[in-house]
């Protein structure tokens, strides 16, 4: 393992910025893995670890295929990260929109720059991503529509769910979208959480991950296979939305099948403890995503369902 | 007559209502139709002068008035009243959720009443003031790919600078672009600084709203004269000075200034050590028409911008 620093910003009173990597092996570029990009993004962080710690016992097993690099960079912000603010520490702007970069350009383009201009040679990409909503997922590999995704190796990891995703305007400018874009196959990984630990899914994770990487050629590990993965494309997300404000009271969770008209969540009235509102389940299918904070906006989208399907 | 442009309730006992003021003759008018928009970013408050000054001119001659004029101050309330440029709670950037979605979250949902109410006006103003890092003498961008509708207005809405910019996919999400898009010509105004009011600049742009309205056949009052802008329409000539290093940025021309080749701009100093880090002097004759209000910088920021080889309108 070899450790060093990326991209470096000197600092006027803090200590200097610095993206740090972490490299096993040697020779052609084979995959680069990266974790948190905001300074919430402690499950993101977490699996970037436990893939460092188990990287390092597998390479002191010289379970490393021999030619193959791989490139954990487990934070990109560590100065959001130790202050606690999500976006850039001065101007709040987001390093994941900012790719491919500009080394001449604002403090986050030149972050993004100096970054992109190292993992952009890998053959896989990998990056441990999250949602702006708060609560829980299915874990899932989402791959964005650019005309170079890769659906069968996005199977490879064994996740449950692969989701297909249509670029919007704003995709353009994360580091998934820029690395198809240079040719490299580039994959998000969805765990359950972004701010709480999820150790269970964290594990589950970095295991996929091992898998990917031994199919990939890059290791030798004996994983396990994990599922077969269903592909499905966000457009055929059915959303389901509350129609008031008020206490949101959750009654199915990340994962459960749900038959149609199930009562999902009930909204309460945040003075008078009154239910205001009962969101109920239009189809049958499974919940890849469930709102999970006390009180919901009008119209928040609280449960994204994967319809079911006959195939299935 | 103040309207509810659109209207959703908050979880504890409170609704956010965007707003607008619709002024017209007592018969309806003319038919024909401006709109001044403001406050999508919640940290820029040069437009609410503007929209004041508007309102009150317009409501002390209401018997020049022909057509319909619609004020809306304030398109991100949450923003302005917590000092926040975007949505808070959201930490969601309100000019990158248009055209929004009928059937979309709440901020969506907002984005896309408000562009319903505001498309088929005639001309929107969507005035910013920058941010809270950076001073801009008062300028209309527009996208290239709407610069043949829009340059005829912007030229005659009393503004310094015109600089026509490239299309990036990115901007494709904002309020102007959704409303450029739907074929209502809509100018984005940029002056003064965030979390500030610069009045001379407010009453600059308030007589090129006049003028307008005049043009337009809204307005058959006073006109005001307007001043010729600057127009930029190659990339090639603005050039951007970004801090080559962390430190505390003191700057020795305002902006506005005419510049010589290796005229300074300003400094970055350690206030830790007393130490000069860098000085900033111009590359090129130009006008300096940005610069950074902002002492602290990191590398990369940006401390200003020139257009070589002009000086100013004025
Ligand atoms: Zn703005």
């Amino acid at each position: 393992m070899e450790k060093k620093v990326l991209f470096e910003i000197k600092a006027l009173y803090r200590d200097d910025f610095r993206v740090t990597g972490y490299s096993f092996g040697q020779g052609e570029k084979a995959a680069c893995i990266v974790g948190s990009m905001r300074g919430n993004e402690n499950q993101q962080l977490y699996c970037c670890s436990q893939l460092v710690r188990k990287l390092r016992e597998l390479e002191a097993a010289g379970r490393i295929r021999e030619g193959k690099e791989i490139l954990v960079v487990p934070c990109v912000n560590p100065y959001s990260m130790n202050i606690k603010k999500r976006f850039w520490s001065i101007d709040n702007t987001d390093i994941n929109r900012m790719f491919p970069g500009y080394d001449a350009g604002e403090t986050t383009q030149r972050i993004a720059g100096g970054l992109f201009e190292t993992v952009k040679d890998y053959r896989y990409g990998l990056q441990f991503a999250s949602f702006y909503m708060p609560g829980r997922f299915v874990p899932h590999i989402r791959v964005m529509k650019t005309g170079f995704e890769d659906v069968e190796l996005a199977k490879q990891f064994g996740f449950p769910y692969v989701l297909l995703h249509t670029p919007r305007p704003f995709d353009t400018a994360t580091l998934n979208y820029n690395w198809q874009i240079w040719e490299t196959k580039a994959f998000s990984i969805y765990t359950t959480t972004t701010e709480e630990i999820d150790r269970v899914s964290a594990r589950q994770a970095v295991e996929s991950v091992l898998n990917f990487l031994r199919k990939a050629g890059a290791i030798d590990y004996d994983g396990f296979e994990g599922y077969v993965s269903k592909v499905v494309s966000t457009e055929e997300m059915v959303t389901v939305r509350n129609r008031s404000a008020g206490f949101f009271e959750g009654k199915a969770e990340a994962g459960e099948h749900v038959r149609r008209d199930q009562v999902l969540a009930c909204i309460a009235d945040c003075y008078e403890g009154e239910v205001i509102g009962e969101i109920r389940s239009p189809i049958d299918g499974t919940l890849l995503f469930a709102h999970a904070e006390p009180r919901v906006y009008q119209n928040t989208a609280v449960y994204k369902i994967i319809p079911e399907r006959e195939e299935w | 007559m103040i309207e509810t442009v659109v209207q959703v309730d908050l979880p504890a006992d409170e609704a956010l209502r965007i707003r607008k003021l619709r002024l017209q003759p007592e018969d309806g008018g003319n038919g024909r139709r401006i709109s001044v928009v403001t406050g999508i970013h919640g940290d820029e408050l040069e437009g609410q002068y503007v929209c004041y000054k508007l309102s009150d001119y317009i409501q002390k001659n209401t018997d020049c008035l022909r057509g319909t004029v619609d004020i809306y101050p304030a398109l991100n309330p949450f923003g302005i009243d917590s000092i926040t440029r975007g949505i808070p709670a959201f930490d969601l950037d309100m000019n990158r959720i248009f055209p929004g979605s009928a059937e979309g979250d709440m901020n969506e949902y907002l984005a896309a009443q408000i562009v319903r109410d505001v498309a088929g006006s005639d001309l929107v103003f969507d005035i910013h003031a920058s941010n809270i890092f950076l001073t801009e003498v008062p300028q209309i961008r527009i996208n290239e790919l709407h610069a043949d509708r829009l340059l005829p207005y912007a030229k005659e809405a009393n503004v310094d600078f015109i600089w026509i910019h490239g299309a990036s996919t990115v901007l494709e999400s904002t309020f102007a672009h959704s409303l450029n898009t739907a074929d209502t010509p809509t100018l984005v105004v940029e002056m003064g600084v965030g979390m500030r009011i610069t009045q001379s600049y407010g009453d600059q742009l308030f007589a090129g709203i006049v003028h307008l309205m005049k043009r337009l056949g809204v307005w058959d009052g006073e006109d005001f004269d307007v001043r010729t802008p600057v127009v930029s329409a190659d990339n090639d000539d603005v050039c951007f000075l970004n801090a080559s290093a962390s430190g505390i940025f003191l700057k020795d021309v305002n902006h506005g200034a005419a510049l010589r080749t290796g005229d300074l701009i300003g400094r970055i100093v350690n206030p830790l050590t007393g130490a000069v880090i860098d000085e900033i002097k111009s590359p090129a004759d130009g006008w300096l028409f940005t610069i950074r209000e902002y002492p602290v910088v990191s590398e990369g920021s940006l401390l200003g911008r020139i257009l070589y080889g002009k000086e100013s309108s004025v």
